[in-house]
């Protein structure tokens, strides 16, 4: 199995200058990779930059050192170093990520923000919008929420617009940041499902689920992110 | 991904006999991308808008564009004539106040018409058809169409400066604060349409603004400005999550949280 994503002695931490210069290191030494087809979990107590790695990987956070390795048509890109219009274009056509939360757009509706990826790659916008209508229909989205913009939606009704979302393409890496957190057993179970659907299609992802039964159901292996932790090293 | 850039800015500078405008300034804008320039009152980036857009010289420094014909040209050794016909047709400028980008005393349509007319369009009939479909598409009622700026609100008055600037096609629109002086809920719409116009004509922008939610909503990638300088640009998620200078912090903890 090829192996898209592999991550190679990252370091990150934070720098506080409104707070005199406080150093807050994250994460240091972080080696791994993922492979197509596989399910990692990023283990370990909260605080401890499982969040962190996630927003590295999707270029959200700088890194101090290290490489961030996303192969992808061919071609391999270090996304610790690249332009911001490569990253750009990493994401739109092989990098997806399903956050905690949902940036909101005002006045665009869940239908849109949902197909929103597959227009970027250039699917005509009522293809991608039947797409998206299928995913909000599984994931049991009431249809009459569809045309509103999900501002006014509940934690859960939400996240659900944003699994979908991340969902929608069939992007070769997906990451996901705890998917099902505000989710009840049976919309769970659908996310498990569709986890496993992507695995087969051979997606490697990579996920943080503090949910004990939802872990069991999709992990192939757990990384300890505490082993990465240069507290624990200081300790 | 395209490989030539659109715009390529090297070394820009403007002083203002011994004070900064702004200094040494060099980045490449590339097709479709939307670039945000932020920083806080006095940090010179309506300066930088207005050396980019030539309509004020820098003191030392060159801007490159890549022309329809698929040469680089250098702005500033255009003539003038040359650089008015470009602003007029393959540019947009949306200013801040509707009334410095708009004629206020004539009509909508022809505040839209004219742009057309400056292309050579001559057929009174279709430049009329024109303007109504781009008034229709930034919300603007037809019936609207014979009266004048003057008659219409805030809202309605950036709305028809953005349709007086996209219509003829630019691949580059320079923003000076284009949400400016409006409402929250006129700044939603306005933000909603913008982005969409962007999306759908695969435009270029560079958007002024102090607005970091505007950067965010809008933009891909973000430079922010101080005393004149640039003290840290990149991608715009990273910028507002990750930022590294002291005054990149400031600004992004100064934002309120509703």
């Amino acid at each position: 199995m090829p192996t898209p994503l592999i991550v190679s002695e990252v370091a990150k931490s934070f720098t506080m200058h409104l707070r005199g210069g406080l150093k807050l290191p994250v994460v240091a030494n972080v080696s791994f990779s993922v492979a197509s087809g596989e399910c990692v979990v990023l283990g370990g107590p909260s605080g401890i930059g499982k969040s962190s790695i996630l927003k590295m990987l999707y270029g959200n956070y700088a890194v101090d050192s290290g490489q961030i390795l996303i192969t992808h048509a061919d071609k391999t890109i270090d996304i610790a170093s690249a332009d911001p219009r490569v990253v750009l274009d990493v994401r739109r056509s092989a990098l997806g990520y399903v956050s905690q939360f949902l940036r909101t757009v005002p006045r665009v509706s869940a239908l849109d923000v949902v197909a929103e990826p597959l227009v970027a790659r250039g699917i005509a916008a009522e293809d991608a919008r039947e797409r998206a209508a299928d995913l909000l229909a599984r994931l049991n989205l009431p249809r009459d929420l569809w045309q509103l913009p999900p501002a006014t939606f509940s934690g859960g009704e939400q996240q659900r617009v944003n699994i979908a979302r991340g969902f929608i393409t069939d992007h070769a890496i997906l990451l996901l940041d705890e998917p099902t957190a505000s989710l009840d057993a049976a919309n769970r179970k659908v996310v498990v499902s569709m986890i496993e659907a992507k695995k087969t299609a051979g997606v490697a992802l990579l996920g943080i689920f503090h949910d004990e039964e939802v872990r069991e159901a999709v992990a192939d292996r757990i990384l300890d992110v505490t082993a990465f932790s240069p507290r624990k090293a200081a300790a | 991904m395209s490989t030539n850039p659109l715009l390529k800015v090297s070394d820009l500078s403007k002083f203002y006999g011994s004070r900064i405008g702004c200094s040494a300034v060099s980045f490449d804008l590339w097709p479709g991308e939307v670039l945000a320039v932020v920083g806080e009152s006095g940090s010179g980036k309506t300066t930088l808008l207005n050396c980019l857009s030539t309509r004020l010289m820098p003191s030392t420094g060159c801007v490159q564009y890549h022309m329809r014909d698929g040469e680089y040209r250098d702005l500033y050794r255009m003539s003038e004539a040359e650089r008015r016909f470009l602003m007029r047709t393959d540019w947009g400028f949306v200013h801040q106040n509707p009334a410095d980008g708009l004629r206020m005393t004539v009509s909508a349509g022809a505040n839209v018409g004219e742009r057309l007319m400056a292309v050579g369009d001559r057929h009174y009939g279709r430049i009329r058809q024109t303007a109504t479909e781009w008034l229709e598409r930034v919300e603007i009622s037809q019936d609207r169409i014979d009266d004048q700026p003057r008659a219409f609100s805030g809202g309605m008055r950036q709305r028809l400066q953005i349709a007086r600037n996209l219509v003829t096609s630019p691949r580059l629109v320079f923003m000076d604060e284009p949400t400016g002086g409006l409402d929250v809920s006129v700044q939603a719409r306005l933000l909603d349409l913008v982005r969409g116009l962007v999306n759908d004509l695969g435009l270029s922008a560079i958007v002024v603004t102090h607005d970091l939610a505007v950067a965010r909503l809008l933009s891909h990638r973000m430079m922010v400005m101080k005393d004149g300088h640039v003290i840290e640009q990149g991608l715009t998620d990273r910028v507002l999550d990750d930022p590294r200078e002291p005054y990149t912090q400031l600004l992004v903890s100064s934002i309120l949280q509703v």
